[in-house]
Order: C-alpha cells, then structure tokens, then sequence
C-alpha cells in the first residue's frame, strides 16, 4: 500500500473525518457535503489554484491554502468557513466584477452564469473597487463559437479542457498579472485557427460568457458541463 | 434685451428635460425652447457587440417602454438574418407590445396627465400628482393603477420579467405561448375595457373645460407621420410609414421602413441634445412633423377593432382634416388603450397563437438592417450595420420623442406667449407650460420619473445674466 492510499484521518470544520492520502481538501469537504466555492476548478480537469476562491485555514500552516491543490494530512484540521474566509472570498468576486466588464443584465449567460451565482450567495450588491473598464475586442470570426474577453475571469479551464481532453492546445495564455489574456493558436483570431477542432468543449466548460455559442441571445447561453466527467473517466478506463 | 425664465426640471415627465423662456422688456414672451440634456450615448457603445445581443441592449434606454425597444431592434435583427418571422412568432411580439401600450399610456394618463385634468391647471402642486387624485378621485386613480398593472403582468407572464424581459429576441421569441397564460389574460380583458369605456365616457365630457388649453397646446398645422397596415388600420408592429399633410392628405404613403432614411433627416440644434428629424423633401424647419397617438389616429383610416373604431369616428368630428392640437394627445391614448385591448383578446382568441414554431434561426444573411415599430409615443426607429462576423459596426436610432421635438418646441413656445405675461410669474402659468410637453407623452431619457415633488427652478434673468429672482418649487 503506497503512502498516498493510507488511511488519513481528520478534522474539517470541527467535524471528524478520514480520507485517502491522494484525496485534495476539495474532495473531502465536498464527501461530506461542505461547500467551497470554486471557479478554475472543474472535476475532470488538473487543479491549478489559480482563482483563490477555495483558500481555506489549516491549522499549524503560516498561510491560507488552496483546498483544490492541497492533499490531505494526518491530524490536520482544516476549517472552510470562517469570517476572515469569506471576505476575502467576497474581496475575490469584487476584483473579478471590477477587472472586465462582467454586466449580467446583458450578457448571454445571464442567469447560468457561475461568477453571477457565487457572487450572488455571497451577497453582493456593490463592488467596492473602482471598475478598470478595459475595452476587449469581441472575437466572433469562429464558424459556430464567439470569444468575448470582457467576460472572461483567466479561469484557464477552456486552455485546460483543449489542451488535457481534446488534445488540441488551441487556447493558451498571453501576458503576466492584469495584462494576461486568452490567445488562440500564436495570437491569431479563431476563426483562423489551424488546431482548433471546433469541438465545443472550452464553451461548455467556461463559466461565464466569455465562450458562447454563436447567435445565442442574452440569457441563452446555458453550458454543458456533465460531458466531461464520463470523457476522462472513459480516458482512463481505456488508457 | 430682455429676461429669461428657465424652467428645470420639467415635472411629471420621464426624463429630464428644461424649459427656458426668453422674455422681451415689456414682459411678453419673445419664444421659448425646450432642452433635453441628458446625453447617453447608447450609438456608441453597442459598437463590437455581437448583434444578437442588441434588443437586451437597447432595451435597457428605457424602463417605461422597453418592449419598444425590444421590438424594433428584433426587427432590425430579423432584417439582419433574413428571414421572415413566424406569424405566431410575430403576434406573440404584437401581443407584448400591446401591453406595453396600455401600461404605458395608462401611466401617461393617469399618473402623469390626469392631476392637471381632474384637479385643475392651477390648483396646488403640492396635491397635483397622482397621490391627490388617489385622495379626490379614488376611483379613475384606481383605474389606472389597474390599468397599468394588467399591462405590466401581461409582459411579466410572457417575459418572465416586467421590464426589460430577454423574450423577444432575433427571429421571433424564444419561448411559445403556454396555455395558462392565454387563459389569465383572457380572463382580465373584459375589466380592463370596461376601464377604458368608462375612462372615454368620461373624458369625452371632461375635456370640453380646457378650451383655452385646446387652442394653444401646441395647435398649428403640421405634418404627421405613422405606420399602417396595408389596408389603413392602426398598426403599432408592422406595416409602412405614412406621412400625411395638415388637411388630411397622404402625401407619401407605402414608404418601406427600410427606406425612411429617403423621406427623414436629422437636423442638430445647438441647445439641446434631442436632434430635430424632419421630412425631407419640405426641408428644415417647414418639414417638420408629429409622431405618437394623436398622428396615428390622423393618418390611419380605422382602428380595425369594433369598439375603438366607433370612438375613432367620433374623435373624426372634432376638426375637418387633421386634428391639430395636440391637446388632443389625450384622447387619443384612451382610444388607443381601448385598441389594444381589443387587438389583444383577437389576437389570443386564434388557437394558432398556442404554435411551437415561435423563433426563425440563421446566420447573419444582410450587413445591415432596419426596424421600424410604432412605441407608444410614437415611430421607433433602429437600423445596424454589422461585419462579417456578426459584430455590430455602426447604429443609427431615431426615437418617437426626437420625431415630435420641433412640435415640441413651437408648442412651448405657443403656450408661453398665450399664459405668460408681465413680470409676475404665477404657477399655474408655468405649469401649463410644462403640460403642453407632458401631452406628447416625451421619453426624454427614457430613465425614471418622479412624482410631483420634483423640483422646479425658474430663474429670472436681465440682461447682464444677472439672476434677478429665483423661484423653487419643491424640495430636491
């Protein structure tokens, strides 16, 4: 039996628990029906920690850590819930509302959108952070898909789903810090993209509407995450 | 040089709006002008969205008549994807917009217009809103709160939302009638025309005491301008564009929509925001026309519903050829409410509005396109040019409140130099020069209104400039 297969035991939010030594914080809290609000991460994708909504308290560690990329450990105690936790977690949706343009009312995922829900359960009103309103070109020269960055949170699970599922690597990164943005194939417009196989997946698995499908009115773009489960599950069954 | 007199805001308007009053030495009114000053910019920043968004968009102008907007930005998407829209499809659009005719024309009347009508022109404008109607004349106020309600609902059922609901979208609607629905409506039509019979019975004999507002709110010859059916009707949806001449005569009849920019141009004026479309072969400033109720019911040759036609013929008897004073607006809204009513319980009797076949889908086929609605203050026009791709490249909108600007305007003008005289300024003077305004029903920003304790400032001016007095009413 490998040391990541041994019995861990634990205790999250005052509640005793055991998990698998290969299991994430994520995993234990959602086993026992703890919510962590999350946004990169996607089951079905590699966790990259990138969006700090997840940072929960460990005991013993100087720091907050991230509950999709931390394994657990024996004896810790771990709480997700605390005050300090969630304003932070409220400061993080502030900052992802004030970077680009996120208006609800008029955007096509108006309603099935996940940055609008969380920041809805967290019980925002305003953002109290001034709004950069930088101005991003809408990409809709792609045949059935439309790439608007104003809506884009950097999530990266479109770059992670083209890349780990499809196969592809049509999507990638371009620029550090504030100034990083989505690019397709080296920084060209989608619609002339020579990797792209124009499967869909980065549009059902982007939670806002910075993907969408082409011709969707506001309210419209309802995504389809449950494929991608079933694909790696049957990725690895047959690997 | 002599004083001017600046009213700001105009009260009991959506929008905001201001009225200065140029006065000569003697005291008497040398003209007046009525500036919109708000500036939005809608045009601008729809730029480099994909065009299916648009109607949401521009829905969101307004929150008194969104579903004007909805309509012709839809229609200008339609127009875009050539393709032509299911007739269920296209009586759902209608049955919305008759809705919001009647929420909207009721909030006009009622809560706007009828403080100044029951009450008096001069009577206190502390009490002269809708609360002090409530209090002398429960019933009519509780019609057209009722009124207004049901309109609002029926948008609410079939949208989901009462203002700015994402239902009518490119091609149609995005969801078909559900029988429960049709059955709810149907079942409050029969009070809600019992409303507007009682509300016409009673402003035919109401009206006859405003003789002398009659005469001046803004009563001149002019042209005016609306849509029509093929055979004449009352057409707030569909049809083609009529301009129609002071005695009564079509002089441009069966103008496409999408050729209106060939009859309409924009003139800019520099103290207001609000450009100034006139008819362009009569040229700038004689080409000028009215838009809204009392043009509809001037250029068209019948409602085509039974009872609004019978009170149409009786509103024909008021003048010999086109009916001119825009006093007349008021009239005309209560025919109109009673019109959609109608329209709204033909159009649900048909079974074939319970048809799934609700929405045309394609591709953008057309780089531009033009949609053109009757909103309730009037002609609404939208017309995009899009890219390749489907982004939109260019927009042009012509508002029903921008149509009846100059009206405006000359009717300001025509009421100062009747009420207004000598250097003491009494309330209800000034008042009736803000009602002359609220006749045209103007969506000035199409943002919220306030109810009569808005406040107002005249200031008095000589002729250095100099604020020589200062009148407030109200407190902000």
């Amino acid at each position: 039996m490998s040391v990541l297969q041994e019995v861990k035991t634990l205790t999250i939010n005052g509640r005793e628990a055991s998990a698998r030594g290969d299991e994430t914080i994520l995993e234990i809290a959602r086993e026992h029906g703890i919510f962590v609000p999350t946004l990169c991460h996607l089951h079905g994708l590699s966790p990259v920690g990138g969006c700090r909504l997840c940072l929960v308290e460990v005991e013993g560690a100087n720091r907050l850590l991230p509950a999709c990329t931390t394994r657990v450990g024996e004896g810790m105690v771990i709480r997700t819930d605390s005050d300090r936790l969630k304003g932070y977690r409220r400061m993080i949706l502030e900052l992802f509302l004030s970077e680009r343009n996120h208006t609800c009312s008029v955007c096509v995922s108006n309603g099935y959108c996940e940055l609008q829900s969380l920041s809805r359960d967290a019980g925002i009103t305003h953002v109290r952070v001034p709004y950069r309103y930088q101005r991003y070109t809408v990409d809709a020269s792609h045949e059935l898909f439309v790439a608007d960055q104003n809506r884009c949170i950097m999530c990266t699970r479109c770059v992670r789903v083209c890349e780990e599922v499809e196969g592809a690597h049509t999507w990638d990164v371009q620029g550090r810090g504030i100034e990083a943005r989505l690019i397709s194939d080296m920084n060209e417009s989608w619609g002339d993209s020579d990797s792209c196989t124009s499967c869909g997946k980065c549009v059902q698995v982007c939670p806002t509407g910075a993907l969408s499908e082409k011709g969707k009115s506001v309210a419209e773009m309802s995504k389809r995450k449950q494929f991608l489960p079933y694909l790696t599950l049957m990725r690895d069954k047959w690997k | 040089m002599g004083k001017t007199i600046t009213i700001d805001p105009v009260t009991r308007l959506e929008g905001h709006g201001k009225i200065t009053i140029h006065l000569e030495e003697d005291g008497s009114v040398r003209e007046s002008f009525f500036h919109v000053t708000q500036f939005r910019g809608f045009e601008k920043f729809c730029e480099g969205r994909p065009f299916a968004e648009m109607p949401s968009l521009m829905a969101r102008i307004c929150g008194i008549c969104p579903v004007s907007h909805l309509i012709a930005s839809a229609k200008a998407c339609d127009a875009l994807l050539a393709v032509r829209v299911s007739d269920t499809g296209a009586n759902l659009r209608r049955i919305m917009n008759l809705a919001q005719f009647v929420q909207s024309h009721a909030l006009s009347f009622f809560h706007l217009a009828s403080p100044d009508l029951l009450l008096g022109m001069d009577a206190d404008p502390a009490s002269r809103n809708i609360f002090g109607v409530l209090d002398a004349h429960p019933s009519i106020a509780r019609d057209g709160i009722r009124l207004r309600k049901f309109g609002q609902q029926v948008i609410e059922r079939l949208g989901e939302k009462r203002v700015h609901p994402a239902w009518i979208v490119p091609g149609g609607v995005s969801a078909p009638l559900d029988t429960k629905v049709r059955e709810l409506i149907l079942a409050e039509l029969p009070e809600m025309k019992e409303i507007a019979r009682r509300t016409l019975a009673w402003y035919k004999k109401a009206y006859r005491a405003f003789e002398a507002e009659i005469a001046t709110f803004a009563n001149f010859p002019s042209l005016f301008m609306s849509l029509a059916s093929p055979r004449g009707e009352l057409e707030f949806y569909d049809g083609q564009l009529r301009m129609m001449d002071a005695a009564g005569n079509v002089i441009h009849g069966n103008i496409e929509s999408n050729r209106y920019h060939e009859v309409i141009e924009e003139a800019a004026e520099p103290y207001t925001y609000l450009k100034f479309p006139y008819y362009k072969p009569m040229g700038y400033p004689r080409g000028f026309y009215r838009v809204g109720p009392l043009a509809r019911l001037n250029v068209v040759e019948q409602c085509g519903t039974p009872e609004a036609d019978r009170e149409f013929r009786e509103f024909q008897q008021l003048q010999e050829g086109a009916i001119s004073s825009s006093f007349h607006y008021h009239y005309a809204r209560l025919i109109e409410i009673l019109h959609s009513l109608e329209r709204m319980e033909q159009l649900l009797d048909d079974p074939a509005i319970l048809n799934k076949r609700v929405r045309a889908v394609a591709e953008p086929n057309n780089l531009e396109g033009v949609g053109v609605a009757e909103a309730p203050r009037g002609t609404l026009i939208h017309h995009y040019k899009i890219d390749e791709h489907g982004l939109i490249e260019w927009v042009n909108m012509i508002i029903a409140t921008g149509h009846n600007n100059m009206a405006m305007n000359k009717g300001v003008t025509q009421v100062a130099k009747h009420f207004v005289q000598g250097r003491e300024i009494a309330e209800g003077m000034l008042n009736r020069v803000e009602a002359v305004i609220r006749t045209f029903d103007p969506c000035l920003s199409c943002s919220t209104h306030a109810v009569g304790q808005m406040p107002l400032e005249i200031d008095i001016m000589d002729a250095q400039g100099e604020v020589i007095r200062r009148v407030v009413r109200g407190a902000p």
